[in-house]
C-alpha cells in the first residue's frame, strides 16, 4: 500500500466523519428545539431595523 | 454559547436570524471565489472554437455582459437585501412564479458547479498521482470529502467560511499575477509568441467567435453570487455593490491576464483542449516554483469555488423554503451557528449524485444554461424595477449609469449566447427547458397554493407606479 492509496482510506474516513457529524447534528438539533423556534426567521427584518427609505 | 443561554436569547429576540457577521472583503471572495476557477479552467475551450482571437473576443464580450451584470445586481440588490438574492429580487420585482424559477435557476447552477468543482478535484488529484508514478487513483473518496468538508464549514458558520474562501481566493488571484509578471520579466524558458494572431486569425471564420462565446462566459460565471449574502452582511447598502464592483473588476484583470499569458506560451490548437491552461503555462516556463504555485491556485480556485456554491445553492433553497415555496422544514436556521443548516445538508446528496454520476461536460452544460436563464431574467427585472420604483422614490445603495444601455446590452448578449450554447448542446438546452417548464406547471398548480401571499412581500417600499 503507497501514499496514495493511505490517502484514499483517510478521505474516506474523513467524508464519514464529515457526513456523521452534519447528520448527528442536525439530529440533536432538531431534537432539542421547538421547529417553530428554528423556522422563526423572517426575511426584511434587516430593512424594519437599518433602512427606513425615506428621501 | 450553551443550549439553555441560546434558548434564553431567542426567547428574548423571537427570532432566529442570520448572522450580519460579513464586510465588502467577504462578498469579493464570495463572487470572486466561485469564478475564478473559470480561469484555471474552461475558458480555454473558448480558443478552441474560434481560435486565439475568438478567445479574446468572447474575454472581452463576456466581460461586458458581466460588468452589466454587476452594475444591475449592485442597484437591485443594495435595495432588497434578503437572503436568495435574485429570488428576493424577482418576488418583489416581478411575480412569484418568477422568482419560483429565479430561485430554482441559483440551486441548480450553484449545485450543479459544485458538483463539476469536486470532479475536477478528483481529476486534478489523479492527474497528480499519475506524475508521482501512481496509476488508478480512486476519485471517489476526494471527490466525496470535498463535498463534505465544504459542507462541514458552511455548516459551522459563514465567517469563517467566507474568510477561509477569501484566503484561498486571494492566493488564487496572486497566481494568475505572478505568473504574468513572471513571463514578462523573462523567468520562462519559451518566450510570448502572438504570431498565430496574423497566421490564422480566425480559423473557424466568424461563426467561431459566436461559438466562442458560450465558453467566455467561464471567465465570469458566478459574479452575481453575492447577492446570496445579503441577508449576512453589516451593511448591504454599502458591502454588496462596493464587493460586487471589485469583484468584477478583479477578474476583468484576471481574464485578460490569464488569456495573454496562455495565449502566448501554448499553441492555439493545444490550448483549446488543454485541462488546465494556466497549470499547463506554468510547465511551458520550465520554472517549477511557477509549476507549484499554479497547482496550488487551479486546487484552492475549485475550492473556493465549491464552497462559495454551497453558500450561495443553500442561501435560495432556505429563501425558498421559509416562503413556503417549498416546504418550511428547509426554512431553519440554526441556533448556534446561525446558518441554514436543512437547506446545507438537504443539498449534500443531490450534489454527490452528480458529482458522481453525470460526466463532467453534462453537469458544467447545465450549470452555464441555468445561469443564463438568470441573466436573461436580470433584464427585465431591471426594466420593471425602474418603472415602478424610479429614482427618488425608494432608498438605492448604488444607482448603475446609462440605464436602460446594460439591460439591453446584456439581453443582446444572453441572445447570443443562447445561439451560442444551442449550436454545441441544443438537447441539454431542449432538455433544461423543459424541465423549468414542468417544475412551473407543479408550482403554479399545486404548490403556490400554500404559499402565505401576503406575507412574502417584505420590503418597506411604497405602493408602485400606475397601481
Amino acid at each position: 500500500m503507497d501514499f496514495w492509496n493511505f490517502l484514499e482510506y483517510a478521505a474516506w474516513a474523513l467524508s464519514v466523519g464529515f457526513g456523521a457529524y452534519l447528520l448527528i447534528d442536525l439530529a440533536r438539533i432538531d431534537s432539542t428545539y421547538d421547529n417553530d423556534l428554528l423556522t422563526s426567521s423572517r426575511e426584511g427584518e434587516i430593512e424594519l431595523t437599518q433602512e427606513r427609505h425615506q428621501i | 454559547m450553551t443550549t439553555a443561554s441560546v434558548a434564553a436569547s431567542t426567547q428574548q429576540d423571537q427570532r432566529l436570524q442570520l448572522l450580519r457577521v460579513l464586510g465588502p472583503g467577504h462578498v469579493w471572495a464570495l463572487g470572486v471565489g466561485i469564478v475564478l476557477v473559470g480561469e484555471y479552467m474552461g475558458w480555454n475551450f473558448s480558443v478552441g472554437k474560434g481560435g486565439m482571437i475568438a478567445g479574446l473576443v468572447a474575454c472581452w464580450l463576456a466581460g461586458l455582459l458581466y460588468t452589466c451584470v454587476a452594475m444591475i445586481d449592485s442597484e437591485v440588490t443594495s435595495t432588497v437585501a434578503a437572503a436568495g438574492g435574485q429570488y428576493a429580487q424577482a418576488k418583489h420585482i416581478v411575480g412569484p412564479l418568477m422568482a419560483f424559477n429565479v430561485g430554482l435557476f441559483l440551486v441548480m447552477a450553484y449545485t450543479m458547479l459544485e458538483a463539476a468543482n469536486a470532479i475536477t478535484v478528483g481529476f486534478l488529484l489523479d492527474a497528480v498521482a499519475g506524475m508521482q508514478g501512481h496509476s488508478g487513483l480512486d476519485q471517489q473518496p476526494f471527490i466525496i470529502l470535498t463535498v463534505m468538508f465544504l459542507a462541514w464549514l458552511n455548516y459551522r458558520g459563514v465567517l469563517a467560511t467566507l474568510t477561509f474562501n477569501f484566503v484561498i481566493t486571494a492566493i488564487a488571484f496572486v497566481a494568475i499575477i505572478v505568473l504574468f509578471l513572471s513571463v514578462q520579466l523573462g523567468a520562462s524558458a519559451v518566450q510570448l509568441d502572438f504570431s498565430a494572431i496574423t497566421s490564422e486569425p480566425l480559423p473557424y471564420g466568424w461563426l467561431g467567435i459566436i461559438a466562442a462565446l458560450h465558453f467566455g462566459l467561464w471567465y465570469y460565471l458566478g459574479i452575481e453570487g453575492t447577492c446570496q449574502a445579503a441577508e449576512e452582511v453589516r451593511s448591504p447598502a454599502r458591502s454588496l455593490p462596493y464587493g460586487t464592483m471589485a469583484g468584477i473588476i478583479t477578474l476583468l484583470m484576471a481574464a485578460t491576464m490569464t488569456w495573454y499569458v496562455c495565449s502566448g506560451l501554448i499553441p492555439w490548437e493545444y490550448l483549446g483542449q488543454a485541462g488546465t491552461p494556466l497549470f499547463d503555462a506554468a510547465r511551458v516556463t520550465g520554472n517549477s516554483g511557477l509549476m507549484v504555485l499554479l497547482f496550488i491556485g487551479t486546487i484552492f480556485s475549485t475550492l473556493a469555488s465549491a464552497n462559495g456554491c454551497i453558500n450561495d445553492a443553500s442561501r435560495a433553497w432556505f429563501s425558498m423554503g421559509r416562503d413556503r415555496y417549498l416546504p418550511t422544514w428547509f426554512g431553519a436556521v440554526h441556533p448556534h451557528h446561525r446558518t441554514p443548516y436543512r437547506s446545507i445538508v438537504f443539498l449534500v446528496p443531490i450534489a454527490l449524485i452528480f458529482a458522481l454520476g453525470a460526466p463532467l461536460d453534462q453537469v458544467i452544460t447545465f450549470s452555464i444554461l441555468s445561469g443564463l436563464l438568470g441573466y436573461t431574467f436580470m433584464t427585465f427585472n431591471m426594466i420593471m424595477f425602474r418603472r415602478k420604483w424610479p429614482l427618488g422614490s425608494i432608498k438605492r445603495g448604488y444607482v448603475h449609469p446609462f440605464h436602460p444601455l446594460p439591460a439591453i446590452l446584456l439581453l443582446v448578449l444572453c441572445s447570443a449566447t443562447y445561439f451560442a450554447v444551442f449550436l454545441g448542446y441544443g438537447t441539454q438546452l431542449i432538455a433544461m427547458m423543459c424541465f423549468y417548464i414542468i417544475a412551473s406547471l407543479w408550482f403554479h398548480f399545486w404548490r403556490y397554493r400554500f404559499v402565505r401571499r401576503g406575507d412574502q412581500f417584505t420590503m418597506p417600499w411604497p405602493r408602485p407606479q400606475a397601481y
